[in-house]
């Protein structure tokens, strides 16, 4: 029993450099993760705010450090040192709870990321089924967030985050089940070598063309889907209905302050840059280069794989600046009515086409 | 009993919108009835920006009355001027010479423009739009400049006064209020990709906040609202004041009454202010324009500072003006212009001293506003905000 505990303290603090252990221990690759990710938020925050403000003809947060840098870090002071209010009538147990969840599951999905081949924490085979599953939670945060307020705005706004997150969260999953269906494996490392080991570019003839075996380009309509639900299940524009200001002014934020909301806001930019990473794994080839020739091959993948989230939150940023809010009877019709059928009828036939040709990657465990 | 119990629990959804709302224009309080996510009824309270206006004119000579017509409708501040100083001079029974008139249509549609881009940027932000008002503001910040140019103020002109303007423009200004037309064009075609095809933004918009003709003149509605219904009435060619029928322009006319058609109508004006403005520059360049900018009547309208130093007649009417005032003959007048928000009116009585016994202000904001319950019943709470976006109401003007 001892022996077992002994391996266990291995796995997790194991330093190979003084003979202990013969992996780097989970506890530090897992520290390294959550710093450079939340350091990259920073960034990707910044970059939001600053290619919001140049479609808007603004400069943007240009004052603190070189270009405004460190802004998210002057922001992260402001928020850490503000007094948190905490309204009278509010349920302070759940109230306080509620953006720790919203910040906690954000963060533990992406332990089965893969930033590079091998890199994941968690090498799971059902990765998939498991980002699936923590990203249905994430509604819970505000859900709690919005009821524990005990006020009508943050009210409203958890109702209609309920639904709207719901409503996506049934589009997003068959989306991933095309992708399933060409794949063969719910391993997300696999689903990335599965892009650069069949595709339009191997049946074109050209297979060093990589970025053309990627799966956006056979499972077209269902990237944009892909896409557009990720921007509905993050709550971003034009789907922000949760926190739309011209409506419920901050939707379940309203009551939150200082450390709090901060932890809200972060959770929800730890979900975005999940589901664009998400996006990357899925269907532009996590991370491989776009061509499979010298110069591009010598970048490493982690590099690639930053690009390309950084490219998918480029996009969800411009939508953000150009597009108004859709109202909540229209963000449902939009996701029963057009999403679930079109994305039911494409699974029907990505499977035919499949069965058919006997297409797909076989080299999966499935 | 049971039954009877569970009757009396169904309770509706009250919420306060506002006065601290995001998307109440101004101080505006509306409750809001929902029930789930439908509006059963909207009740706006106002009054929270009330100052007296109307009373404090009662003890302002007629010239002190100017300045509280910038505060009403604060987004084109001078079109409210040019109501007053109508009904002031007809009351006077005086003349404004060609270039005054020219200066004040020019100054009233730079006004429309000013209130139009404001309206249909924010109206564009009440459904959720973020970049459309801060490309906006960007022409607006022009147009204020202008304002600042003429009459030294960005807001506050009190450059409309009776009897005239406050003083002349000078040619630079005059010329770089022509220049400003062509790029402004551009930039209503921009405002144009972002909205007007959008198709989030007509999901939003169209058949929103419907009004018949009908219902539009029994709710008491004017400008831009009636017109979105249909009727082609503008005060600027119904009952033409100052130089306007000579001028060429068209009424912009909607079908259906909706939001969308207003922001439509708005848009497309600000393209008939611009042609407007073009034309006023022209007469302003033209021999035409090169009058006097006031009435030449010396007990009306303030002597020249170079006079003041030679004539000693010119420096009592200076203090005589400052001080008393002038008085105005006895009667009632009524005198609209067609405000960027609609009829905008002023009622004057005067007893024939040099106060005004009473002043009563018709604001075209106040009854829109009124219209907000019969607007919004049975459509959704975000539609409020768009519905209120499309109305194009300040609250300077409602509360006076």
């Amino acid at each position: 029993m001892w022996e077992n505990i002994l391996i266990g303290l291995e796995y997790l603090f194991g330093i190979p450099i003084f003979g202990w252990g013969e992996d780097v221990g989970f506890v530090y690759k897992a520290l390294l993760l959550l710093v450079s990710l939340l350091i990259f938020i920073a960034f990707i925050l910044l970059a939001d705010r600053k290619i919001w403000a140049a479609v808007q003809l603004r400069r943007g947060p240009n004052v603190v450090g070189l270009f405004g840098l460190l802004q998210s870090f002057a922001d992260l002071l402001k928020f850490i040192f503000k007094e948190p209010i905490i309204p009278a009538s509010s349920n302070k147990i759940i109230f306080l709870l509620a953006p720790l969840v919203t910040v906690m599951l954000a963060l533990s999905a992406w332990v089965v990321i893969p930033l590079d081949e091998g890199w994941a924490l968690a090498d799971i085979n059902v990765g998939i089924l498991y980002i699936f599953a923590i990203s249905s939670l994430a509604v819970y945060g505000i859900i709690m967030g919005g009821w524990a307020s005990n006020s009508k705005y943050p009210f409203l706004s958890a109702l209609r985050s309920a639904a709207q997150m719901v409503s996506y969260e049934v589009s997003i999953g068959f989306v991933i089940v095309t992708v399933l269906l060409l794949v063969g494996s719910l391993n997300l490392t696999d689903i990335v070598i599965a892009q650069k080991e069949i595709g339009l570019a191997h049946l074109l003839g050209v297979p060093w063309m990589n970025f053309l075996n990627w799966f956006w380009l056979p499972l077209f309509p269902m990237f944009i889907i892909f896409f557009i639900s990720a921007l509905a299940e993050t709550n971003r524009p034009p789907f922000d209905l949760p926190e739309a200001e011209s409506e419920l002014v901050a939707g379940f934020m309203v009551e939150y302050s200082s450390t709090p909301y901060m932890m809200y806001m972060l959770g929800e930019y730890v979900a975005i840059i999940l589901m664009c990473s998400l996006t990357t794994i899925l269907f532009l080839g996590g991370w491989a280069a776009p061509l499979e020739i010298a110069p591009f091959t010598w970048i490493p993948g982690i590099v690639w794989f930053i690009l390309k989230v950084s490219l998918v939150f480029f996009m969800f940023a411009m939508v953000k600046a150009f597009v108004p809010r859709y109202r909540y009877d229209q963000l449902m019709r939009l996701g029963w009515k057009v999403f679930l059928p079109i994305s039911i009828f494409m699974i029907f036939i990505v499977a035919l086409i499949l069965q058919l040709t006997g297409w797909g990657w076989h080299g999966g465990v499935a | 009993m049971g039954h009877n119990m569970s009757e009396q629990s169904m309770r509706n959804f009250n919420i306060n919108f506002g006065p601290q709302h995001p998307a109440a224009h101004g101080v505006l309080r509306m409750i809001v009835e929902l029930d789930g996510e439908v509006v059963e009824r909207v009740d706006p309270h106002i009054g929270l920006l009330h100052r007296g206006t109307e009373k404090l004119i009662e003890h302002k000579t007629y010239l002190q009355a100017v300045p509280y017509f910038d505060r009403l409708d604060y987004v084109a501040p001078m079109n409210q001027e040019h109501a007053y100083a109508l009904a002031v001079e007809k009351l006077l029974n005086i003349k404004v010479p060609m270039r005054a008139q020219l200066i004040r249509v020019l100054y009233s549609e730079i006004g429309r423009i000013l209130s139009h881009m404001l309206n249909i940027t924010t109206q564009a932000l009440d459904v959720g739009a973020l970049t459309p008002p801060v490309w906006g503001f960007e022409e607006r910040e022009k147009l204020m400049v202008f304002y600042e140019r003429a009459c030294g103020a960005r807001m506050h002109a009190a450059y409309i006064r009776p009897g005239g303007v406050y003083r002349d423009l000078p040619q630079d200004l005059i010329d770089d209020i022509e220049a400003f037309c062509d790029p402004f064009l551009k930039v209503c075609d921009d405002l144009e990709t972002l909205l007007t095809d959008n198709r989030i933004f007509k999901q939003r918009n169209v058949d929103i906040g419907t009004v018949s003709l009908e219902d539009a003149w029994k709710l008491g509605f004017s400008g831009v609202m009636v017109r979105g219904s249909g009727a082609e009435w503008d005060l600027r060619k119904s009952q033409p004041y100052e130089c306007y029928e000579r001028l060429d322009f068209d009424i912009v006319v909607g079908k259906n009454g909706d939001n969308y058609d207003r922001y439509l109508i708005r848009m497309e004006e600000m393209r008939q202010s611009i042609k407007i403005m073009r034309q006023c520059v022209e007469l302003l360049n033209s021999s035409e324009g090169k009058t006097e900018v006031s009435s030449m009547n010396a007990k009306i309208v303030p002597p020249k500072r170079k006079d003041m130093q030679t004539s000693m007649e010119s420096l009592i009417h200076h203090f005589k003006l400052f001080s008393e005032g002038y008085r105005v003959p006895k009667g009632e007048i009524y005198a609209a212009i067609e405000a960027p928000k609609g009829e905008f009116g002023v009622y004057l009585i005067s007893d024939g001293t040099n106060k005004p016994y009473r002043c009563k202000i018709k604001a075209p904001s106040y009854a829109h506003l009124s219209a907000m319950d019969f607007l919004s019943r049975g459509y959704m709470l975000a539609d409020v905000s768009a519905i209120l976006g499309s109305l194009d109401i300040v609250f300077g003007e409602i509360d006076r």
